[in-house]
């Protein structure tokens, strides 16, 4: 073996770049020396499979954040926009064989971007006001999701959709404006309350506190209700902590680790004063961040141990549904014109399947549907191209993500396509209605299709 | 650096968009899958035709610029990182499967396709094309047949260069030939197929090739056997083929990869054994499957095997295999750097080899856990260190140098199928001999007068003086 570590003359220039000063900082560089470069990962990344380029792959990703730390490159324009055209769904991590938390290695780049970013001067108050007053603030969102109501029930929605001038937008946002549920003004707590017991009276299995989440909250108030009534039904007294906010997803994803780390904290304190046993969210991209606070907080001294305690307490529905649950009957009775079963197919949350490992739970729960055939979706472990705001702020490739997944979904010829996270599904409707299938197949969070189906009080024996 | 009218020259002839020499193109391919080795090319180019490469070849050679046939980056010898910069030439635009022709069981292809497509497309017909290297998720074909990749079926079915029937190939002359042909014999010449296969990209770009496809065999069954002494265990790989039956797969795991791989999965593997023997046969007819199965287990039993595991059905064969797949990930995970070798010897040395290899770790103090190929005699040893101690790292180039020198002795070889590259050019004279070295330079020559195609690899500057090791 010969030492062949040879560097040719490096690429960046001798003057310091504060970037890449700032990168080296932020990156935990070793977890970026674990990576061996094997490859394994390529055949996992969309973007990788979109483009063919090494550079959009994670191994070609990890090779240019290392050159970066290295002296070998600086972090120039298209190092940048690289870091972003990655969907963060992760599906990297269980393939890889040196098991690198590429997940954190991407966060950790964004963060060093974003606060060495110089925002154009509209974007600057946007980010400000969207991640620090927004999503933090549920009664903020709130009074969102009340506008939003006005807008969809005054009319303006159906002029506007009537009059071409959506047509302005990008055909995307037109038909995501299209396929938006109707927003509510009054969340999940002012419905039920903060307190649901187990159907039946009898002793709970265990007390589970429900996660909301501040989008689901307003645009699926409803899954959030029907969330409760499976677990209540399912033996579980259900706690709404109401002094519990946004997980941080979109905040750590966007590089805003610090405001993600706030909003831990409060959710922590939050369900801690609830005393629940478990953490139950319904979207895979809220869980996947709240079993990561221990990682998140793991230089808190303050609040790293209850983090760690905290994380491994978070359950995905599903998941508490078939580990610890007195599992519902369910039965898919009515009829389809021309089908003598009704066919459901699933699209995974990447975030459900690669980070809180869950991917099983969905499924397991959908083959317990007495009268639905489960028909597999050829490549379902791939990421829909939704990815949190990724379809915003990434049009192009989201959409020709979709639009290869929808050949795949077409195959399965499913009259429901369910999913288990407020993004993909939007996304699902999104690729539905952009292939003009809204009359054969609907997009339904697998809890309101449960909970649809559900044969009330008489319990299967698990 | 490129001139800008050779750089203007290379658009013309891809596209503006397939020929990149930005410092996000030339960092992302600096490297392959080989530990420690990174060099910046000049500039990436992907082309789509074969008058494309041929173009692209001829410039090069008229400027003397170093040309590196690039599949997936995945190989393990260093084949595909521009050590001496100029163009590394990304095959993977070129990926079409053009026929699987089912009356003469052959399929014809282009380099860039990927290895796992192609096993998945040719199963579904019910044929079967077994060279099965591990990284055949990420592979490309053309990159298996420049380092003729084996894999794990080796011993009974053989590797890529046992397929490969037909060749098109670009020279830097950028005349294009084809060699061989959807023929099972022809003797007309040199046998350039040959000759190409596992040539690692030191004398032609291949643009197109044929190989043999078999028809899939139906069924197959899996065993475990367990030692608590290894020469029983080596020697039971020689009964069981002395005995006249060949297994589809026979795996080797040492102990201290058992260690390992248990401490991370917890699957229940035996850690008093010194060995454990993965066994796979299949087949047509599963009655001939199952007395093959129950002769190796008589054979496993005479031989010394402490207990022998037939597993019952396919999840019980498949987490079986588990122990000897998770091998790799598994030692990845220990320490940041892994350095997989390939050193083989012939299968009645095994014992030998194993014992060599562990007493070279100790005498070093480097970690290196042997897993592999058993039947076909080809062995993993794998070193879990880390590049940044640099200590370290030089105690583990002894000790492989060390291993290499042993396979050797033994009557073995440096590499079974991971390919010269870089990474073994200092010791391939301890191979081939002096003259072997001179003629197979004579060959590139005649190839490559200019040395433009994959310089550095295969031939070393200086080769490595062969020490006698006193024990």
């Amino acid at each position: 073996m010969s030492q062949a570590t040879s560097i040719k003359p490096q690429l960046a220039s001798v003057s310091p770049n504060p970037l890449a000063e700032r990168l080296k900082l932020t990156l935990n560089y070793d977890e970026l020396s674990n990576c061996i470069r094997c490859g394994f990962c390529q055949p996992s990344c969309p973007t990788f499979k979109e483009t063919g380029i090494e550079a959009a792959s994670p191994r070609g990703r990890l090779a240019l954040m290392k050159a970066v730390v290295d002296d070998l490159m600086a972090p120039d324009e298209a190092f940048q926009q690289q870091m972003d055209l990655c969907l963060g769904c992760r599906a990297c991590e269980p393939v890889c064989p040196a098991d690198v938390k590429y997940g954190h290695l991407l966060e950790q780049t964004r963060d060093a971007i974003e606060k060495h970013k110089d925002h154009r001067w509209w974007i600057k108050p946007i980010r400000k006001v969207a991640f620090g007053q927004l999503f933090p603030n549920q009664r903020r969102m709130r009074l969102l999701g009340s506008a939003l109501r006005l807008y969809q029930r005054s009319g303006i929605q159906g002029l506007l959709q009537k009059s071409g001038l959506m047509g302005i937008l990008p055909d995307s946002m037109s038909q995501m404006e299209r396929i938006l549920p109707e927003a509510s003004s009054k969340g999940v707590v002012e419905q039920l309350g903060t307190y649901v017991p187990a159907k039946g009276g009898k002793k709970p299995i265990a007390t589970v506190g429900m996660f909301r989440g501040c989008i689901m909250d307003v645009l699926f108030t409803e899954t959030n209700k029907n969330t409760v009534k499976l677990l209540s039904e399912a033996g579980f007294d259900v706690v709404i902590p109401d002094t519990q906010n946004c997980c941080g997803a979109l905040h750590a994803h966007s590089g805003e680790l610090d405001q993600a780390r706030a909003l831990a904290r409060k959710n922590i304190d939050a369900f801690r004063s609830a005393g629940v046993d478990y953490i139950i969210s319904n979207a895979g991209g809220c869980g996947a961040l709240l079993v990561e606070y221990g990682h998140l907080l793991h230089d808190d001294p303050e609040y790293a141990e209850a983090a760690l305690q905290f994380a491994g307490n978070v359950k995905d529905i599903s998941q508490m549904l078939i580990e610890r649950g007195n599992i519902p009957k369910f039965a898919a009775a009515e009829t389809v014109a021309g089908a003598d079963q009704v066919t459901v197919t699933y699209q995974d949350s990447c975030h459900l399947r690669n980070v809180m490992k869950a991917g099983n739970a969905p499924r397991d729960l959908m083959k317990r549907i007495d009268g639905a055939k489960l028909v597999e979706l050829r490549g379902a472990d791939r990421c829909c191209g939704s990815a949190g705001i990724y379809n915003l702020v990434q049009p192009e490739m989201s959409m020709d993500i979709l639009d290869h997944k929808m050949e795949h979904v077409k195959e399965t010829q499913a009259h429901y396509l369910l999913t288990s996270n407020p993004g993909c599904l939007l996304q699902m409707k999104l690729g539905i209605e952009r292939e003009q299938m809204s009359d054969k197949m609907k997009a339904v969070h697998i809890v309101d299709f449960l909970c649809e189906h559900m044969i009330e009080e008489t319990r299967a024996a698990k | 650096m490129l001139a800008e009218s050779i750089r203007q020259q290379l658009r013309q002839i891809v596209g503006d968009n397939w020929f990149k020499d930005d410092p996000e193109a030339l960092v992302t391919h600096s490297y392959d899958a080989t530990p420690m080795v990174q060099n910046l090319p000049d500039g990436v180019i992907y082309p789509s035709t074969r008058e494309e490469v041929a173009a692209i070849l001829k410039v090069a050679n008229e400027h003397r610029i170093p040309i590196v046939g690039r599949g997936a980056g995945s190989n393990l010898c260093g084949g595909t990182v521009a050590t001496e910069g100029g163009i590394v030439m990304v095959m993977n635009r070129m990926n079409k499967l053009i026929e699987i022709d089912q009356e003469n069981l052959t399929a014809t292809f282009q380099p860039g396709l990927n290895t796992k497509e192609f096993h998945l497309a040719v199963e579904s017909l019910g044929l079967f094309y077994p060279p099965d290297p591990s990284s055949m998720v990420i592979s490309t074909l053309g990159g298996n047949i420049m380092e003729c990749a084996g894999g794990l079926r080796g011993l009974k079915y053989g590797t890529t260069k046992d397929y490969v029937i037909g060749l098109e190939a670009v020279l830097t002359s950028g005349e294009i030939i084809r060699t061989g042909g959807k023929l099972y014999k022809d003797v007309a010449g040199y046998d350039l197929t040959k000759l190409l296969v596992g040539s690692e990209g030191t004398l032609a770009i291949i643009t197109e090739a044929i190989v043999k496809l078999l028809p899939a065999p139906k069924y197959k069954k899996t065993m475990l056997a367990m030692y608590q002494d290894m020469n029983a265990a080596a020697k039971t790989v020689s009964a069981i083929i002395g005995n006249q039956i060949i297994p589809a797969t026979l795996e080797f795991i040492d102990n201290p990869t058992l260690r390992v791989v248990e401490e991370f999965n917890k699957i229940g593997l035996p850690l008093d054994m010194e060995a454990v023997l993965l066994i796979e046969q299949d087949g047509n007819d599963m009655e001939t499957i199952e007395q093959d199965i129950e002769a190796i287990k008589r054979i496993c039993l005479e031989q010394g095997a402490a207990e022998v595991k037939i597993a019952g059905s396919a999840q019980e064969a498949e987490k079986l295999m588990m122990a000897r797949r998770s091998a790799l990930s598994t030692l990845a995970r220990i320490r940041p750097t892994t350095i997989l070798e390939d050193a083989t010897v012939p299968r009645s040395k095994i014992a030998d080899m194993v014992k060599e290899i562990n007493q070279i770790a100790k005498k070093y103090n480097v970690q290196i856990c042997t897993f592999g190929h058993a039947g076909d005699g080809n062995l993993h040893p794998t070193c879990t260190t880390d590049a940044r101690d640099h200590d370290e790292i030089h105690r583990v180039e002894q000790a492989f140098e060390e291993i290499f020198d042993a396979a050797i002795r033994l009557g073995g070889t440096i590499t079974g199928e991971h390919g010269v590259g870089m990474m073994k050019a200092p010791y391939l004279e301890w191979k081939v001999g002096e003259a072997g070295i001179e003629l197979m330079k004579n060959i590139k020559r005649a190839f490559d007068p200019n040395n433009i195609m994959n310089p550095g690899k295969i031939f070393a500057k200086e080769s490595r003086k062969r020490l006698v090791v006193q024990r």
